[in-house]
């Protein structure tokens, strides 16, 4: 008897696009598009002893940013808007006291920081004060630094410092240098009851 | 003479859907990999701060978070902000503990590179703040990243963050 060649039946394919539609659904539904984005600091680590070469900096190099518990800004033991704390402390680190950095565009004053790299800024808060100035404070500062190292990208090489990507427009060496010339010291101290 | 004979009735050919099945396909592996599934369940409420200067945390793998912020549950916990680590709220002293025990999960290599993000709430005082830093100074988490809202202008920033 001879038999009939049995013919695979096909798969209807039709109801796949059904089955995607569900799967869509459900990634679309459970999606939080966690865009992590935030400040990188660097904290200092513990010591046991305190620091033997504290004292020798010098009281010119310390950029002191103090912020009480009414959220009020100290700068310098000046009162001061959040407004002005960018250009204040561009104006300092780039201050170029000694003379010495070659790509510095500060007034040279005698009374303020020797140079980008001896440049000290120190931020000190109080435990009453809110975490979003202090959080303002610190993007002011960093932006700041910023700033700085993009200013001088503009003019040694015609290029952009982007600090979310900045390889994107110079090359490795560029940003070392960059960040030789202008290295980011913000010294976040611990905070103290300074009342208010 | 030719005669050109009309056709009788021009029918629209339907729209073939047979490549449906692949537009949705490529949005659901696009969606696949784009989704993260919140791992954790918020016991506190954040709403983080605004800055400019943000960086991107890459390699989510060495990243821990903490969360600080005023209990969701605010008959059982009160309205003072409450540190949450993992799922469960906290006190400041486990913060140290907490942090050495997901460093362990890292591989040994890379163990230096991780980072702790902290989720904190705009409104929490800073005591609060630097005794977390404090702990993670003491368990030798010197990385650290204040998680914020990614805005361009400034002035809009100052003024959302007073």
């Amino acid at each position: 008897m001879a038999r009939k060649k049995r013919e695979i039946a096909e798969i209807n394919a039709g109801s796949m696009a059904d089955i995607a539609f569900l799967l869509l659904i459900f990634f679309l539904v459970t999606t939080t598009m966690d865009i992590d984005k935030g400040l990188n600091r660097q904290l200092p680590p513990i010591e046991e002893e305190p620091r033997e070469d504290e004292a020798k900096i010098k009281q010119k190099n310390i950029f002191m940013v103090v912020v009480n518990a009414n959220n009020d800004l100290l700068v310098e033991e000046e009162y001061m808007e959040l407004s002005e704390l960018r250009e204040a402390a561009k104006t300092f680190v780039d201050n170029n006291g000694n003379g010495k950095c070659e790509v510095c565009q500060g007034p040279q004053d005698p009374e303020s920081s020797d140079s980008p790299a001896k440049a000290i800024i120190s931020i000190s808060s109080d435990r009453g004060t809110s975490y979003k100035t202090y959080v303002t404070v610190t993007n002011e500062l960093v932006a700041a630094y910023n700033e700085l190292r993009n200013d001088l990208a503009d003019r040694l090489w015609g290029k952009q410092y982007d600090p979310k990507d900045p390889t994107k427009y110079l090359t490795e060496d560029q940003i070392d240098y960059l960040k030789e010339i202008y290295p980011q010291i913000i010294s976040e101290a611990e905070p103290v009851q300074i009342g208010g | 003479m030719s005669h050109i004979k009309k056709d009788k009735t021009r029918e629209t050919p339907a729209v073939s859907t047979a490549s449906l099945p692949d537009i949705v396909f490529m949005l659901l592996f696009f969606f696949m990999v784009a989704t993260t599934m919140r791992e954790v369940e918020l016991k506190v409420g954040v709403s983080k701060p605004q800055a400019t200067e943000v960086q991107k945390l890459e390699r989510k793998d060495l990243v821990t978070y903490i969360y600080i912020g005023e209990p969701r549950n605010t008959a059982q916990f009160g309205t003072e902000p409450r540190i949450q680590l993992d799922d469960q709220l906290a006190s400041v002293g486990d913060v140290q503990s907490f942090v050495v025990l997901s460093r362990e999960d890292i591989n040994e290599a890379e163990r230096d590179q991780m980072t702790v993000s902290i989720k904190a709430d705009g409104e929490v005082k800073m005591g609060l703040i630097s005794d977390i830093k404090q702990e993670l100074r003491k368990a030798q988490a010197l990385k650290i990243n204040y998680s914020t809202i990614p805005v361009t202008d400034r002035d809009q920033m100052i003024e959302n963050n007073l």
